[in-house]
């Protein structure tokens, strides 16, 4: 096989067995591979009603065929499994070096299953691959971790662990790559913890091989210079990184605040990419293979968080920032920095601190419950605690490393968490853009904003052509757009690429690599494909169409001041067309014609 | 004046591609370990250094080289290596204090950075330009304007 390795690797935790299979070439075509190969693997293997913190969840970091070539910025791997915090199928992808490894390893997919009686790593050296005691990194920190494997395996060997927030089992925690990159959505690294899975750490001699070497190179250098020539993606993104979200969502009065109570932060410059890249930022850092370099490598000096590390990201520093109603940049950085240690997932972590502030600000929680910690809007230090606290699991931690649905429930008050399907929503007010509420309201993973972002067409880009305000196309523009990223996770790429190619090339880079002809419609219909056995997994999972939904607070309160002043989600005029246009019932299951359509009739 | 290979470390950002670009250029797969440029990357500061064949003048590796595969190539400036006399005794491997001659166990080669015979595939893939390809007496010029820019300006707003 070309672009594919052809090989997966398969580990039993419980019973120390570790086998290598062949990957299945249909299934692989069908599928592509990291988020689409992944979901397949599990929909065939594992039963979607099953506790996923048991030894019964498996959980797969699967690469795509792009990753480990040069094609730009195509470096990327996912890691599927069911995820705790959603109860969905979760497909969580992550950058850096670690994925690439994997494939020069050898092996497109590992697959670990069962739970090891006691913590342990998994040392994969091209065909050697070794179970080893962990039990010395139990309780340590992604860096420390991180560079003790180093020392320990090679000085180049790729590390994914986790942090204590996984050990802990906490519903919120990432699993970390090359230290600073996270595979960060739906609670990935409590999967791990839960089997006492550390670390993979891997190292690869082998190669990677195109099916056709001329016209693969030749896609590669036209495709570069086009993202080179594109403002986002040969510009703004490296100058700024994905923070220069920041002013244009806020100036549209889009940018969630103080827990979605408002949508305009007035001192939001101040966590803006501009003003990072002004104070902050050290240097830019690419993902391997990139060619656009949003990394933000940073230092804060300032005494009270002095530290360095990288970030933040937009979303970063809008949910420690406006979300909030903290102007601190440093406090901002250094709770990323934190999460980044810690392994946490920090969206999820900058809402659920947000979520106990609104909780606090109400009186529904007092300093008793938070054990003296002052969680008001706009205290950073208090901010800043409880990322502390959550990461490695004490006193008020203990709650807040539930996750903002669990923590609000709790206390009687679910309405507060801003989640769909209990993740938390990302940094695009779904008032403001109607197309961003529908997709949080169906996205498969819960609240996120990769599986359709729709804030493009609807604010961001030059060429925002759609009324953010309006419902009209919406559905239709997002079944698009969910298709097509489903697709592009498959390949191995990441979504800020599609700042600056589209479906064409990416059809042109899988057809070069594997030597299997995508064309556009087949490597969309491929994208629908993995979208609905996705749908098909959470329902079997026991979702429904009613978790199709937002906050109440998204749906019936208006926004209160700023230049969205007055706008709700107007959810139920979008949601029947967009079960329609997806050939899905008015219950949110897919007919048995599109199922048919789709070779999902299984 | 010849040609030879500038790192400008500071404006690496560790993506690798030319490592990539190498390996296609010489073999007709990705294969970043049997690159003959490679990056190193501190994680923990965030800082990328490219390292290759830097040529030598006076190079130890050919001094070792018993078969004359390794030798100075006076019009070009570069040390050039003949495959078809490469005993594989590794030496040059050993002698070179830099470490960028290195031997690949699959292919039974030396791997040693050949400047893609004056034109560098890892030089037209970055997309930082951290690599160029200058002409050697001037090669540093664009470090020490940088440097002579901040004099300036010191100078200027005294």
């Amino acid at each position: 096989m070309h672009g594919w390795i052809g090989k997966l690797l398969r580990v039993d935790l419980t019973s120390g067995k570790i086998a290598v299979e062949a990957l299945d070439p249909a299934l692989a075509r069908q599928y592509i591979g990291a988020r689409g190969l992944g979901t397949k693997l599990m929909y065939d293997e594992v039963d979607p009603r099953v506790d996923p913190l048991s030894p019964e969840n498996k959980i797969m970091f699967v690469s795509g065929p792009l990753t480990g070539t040069f094609a730009p910025a195509a470096g990327r791997y996912n890691v599927v499994t069911k995820g705790p915090l959603t109860g969905t199928i979760a497909a969580s992808n992550s950058g850096g070096n670690w994925g690439p490894e994997l494939k020069f390893a050898g092996y497109d997919l590992v697959i670990v299953e069962g739970k090891a009686a006691s913590p342990v790593y998994l040392w994969i050296q091209d065909d050697k691959v070794e179970i080893r005691d962990a039990r010395h990194l139990w309780g340590q920190q992604v860096p420390e971790t991180t560079e003790a494997l180093y020392a320990e395996t090679a000085a180049d060997a790729k590390v994914a662990c986790i942090g204590p927030a996984g050990e802990n089992l906490s519903m919120i925690a990432a699993i970390m790559n090359d230290m600073h990159r996270a595979a960060g959505r739906t609670g990935v690294g409590a999967v791990m913890g839960s089997k006492n899975l550390k670390a993979i750490v891997v190292r690869g001699t082998g190669a990677v091989t195109v099916a056709d070497k001329a016209a693969f190179v030749d896609a590669v250098s036209r495709i570069s210079k086009m993202l080179k020539n594109s403002p986002g993606t040969g510009y703004s993104l490296r100058i700024y990184g994905t923070d220069a979200n920041i002013n244009p969502m806020n100036a549209v009065g889009g940018l969630p605040t103080a827990n979605f109570q408002e949508s305009h932060f007035p001192t939001a410059d101040k966590v803006s990419g501009e003003t990072l890249a002004a104070t902050l930022l050290q240097r830019t850092k690419s993902c391997f293979s990139c060619v656009i370099s949003c990394g933000r490598v940073t230092k804060v000096t300032n005494p009270k968080y002095k530290s360095e590390g990288e970030g933040p990201e937009y979303e970063t520093a809008w949910c420690f920032g406006p979300d909030c109603a903290v102007d601190d940049l440093d406090a901002v950085t250094k709770a990323n920095y934190l999460c980044n240690e810690m392994g946490l997932d920090t969206i999820s972590m900058g809402s659920t601190v947000a979520c106990a502030m609104e909780m606090f600000q109400r009186g529904i929680i007092t300093l008793k419950d938070t054990e003296g910690l002052r969680l008001e809007f706009g205290n950073a230090e208090a901010m800043v605690e409880a990322v502390r606290l959550t990461g490695l699991g004490q006193g008020f931690g203990k709650k807040l490393q539930l996750g903002s649905w669990r923590l609000a429930s709790l206390y009687g008050h679910p309405e507060l968490s801003m989640t769909a399907k209990k993740q938390e929503m990302a940094a695009y007010e779904p008032r403001a853009a109607q197309g961003i509420g529908l997709e949080y309201a169906t996205s498969n993973r819960g609240g996120c904003h990769v599986r359709g972002f729709t804030v493009g067409v609807e604010v961001l880009s030059r060429g925002a052509t759609m009324d953010k305000n309006a419902t009209e196309g919406k559905a239709a523009l997002l079944v698009g757009v969910q298709n097509g990223t489903a697709a592009l996770d498959a390949t191995g790429a990441c979504l800020l690429s599609s700042g600056g190619m589209g479906p064409a090339q990416y059809a042109e880079l899988m057809t070069t690599a594997t030597g299997v002809p995508y064309d556009v419609a087949g490597y969309l219909k491929t994208g629908e494909r993995i979208w609905n056995l996705e749908r098909l997994w959470n329902l079997k999972a026991g979702l429904t169409a009613a978790d199709d939904t937002l906050p109440p607070r998204m749906l019936n309160e208006p926004i209160p001041n700023g230049p969205s002043k007055g706008a709700v989600n107007r959810l139920q005029e979008m949601l029947p067309e967009y079960y329609s246009l997806r050939g899905w019932g008015p219950d949110g299951v897919p007919t048995p014609e599109k199922l048919s359509e789709l070779a999902l009739n299984a | 004046m010849s040609m030879m290979l500038m790192i400008h470390p500071d404006k690496c950002t560790g993506c690798h591609n030319c490592e990539l670009g190498c390996s296609m250029e010489h073999g007709s797969d990705f294969r970043p370990k049997a690159s003959r440029i490679h990056v190193y990357t501190w994680e923990r500061e965030g800082f990328s250094v490219p390292m290759m064949c830097q040529q030598c003048n006076d190079a130890p590796c050919t001094t070792v080289c018993m078969p004359k595969a390794l030798t100075r190539n006076r019009a070009t400036g570069q040390v050039d290596l003949d495959a078809a006399k490469c005993m594989g005794c590794k030496m040059c491997v050993q002698a070179c204090p830099f470490g960028n001659a290195s031997w690949d166990a699959l292919t039974s080669s030396i791997l040693k950075c050949d400047t893609c015979n004056g034109d560098p595939a890892c030089v037209r893939i970055c997309p930082s330009q951290a690599l160029a390809w200058v002409e050697d007496t001037v090669s540093a010029q664009v470090r020490k304007r940088a440097f002579a820019t901040k004099l300036k300006n010191a100078f200027l707003e005294a």
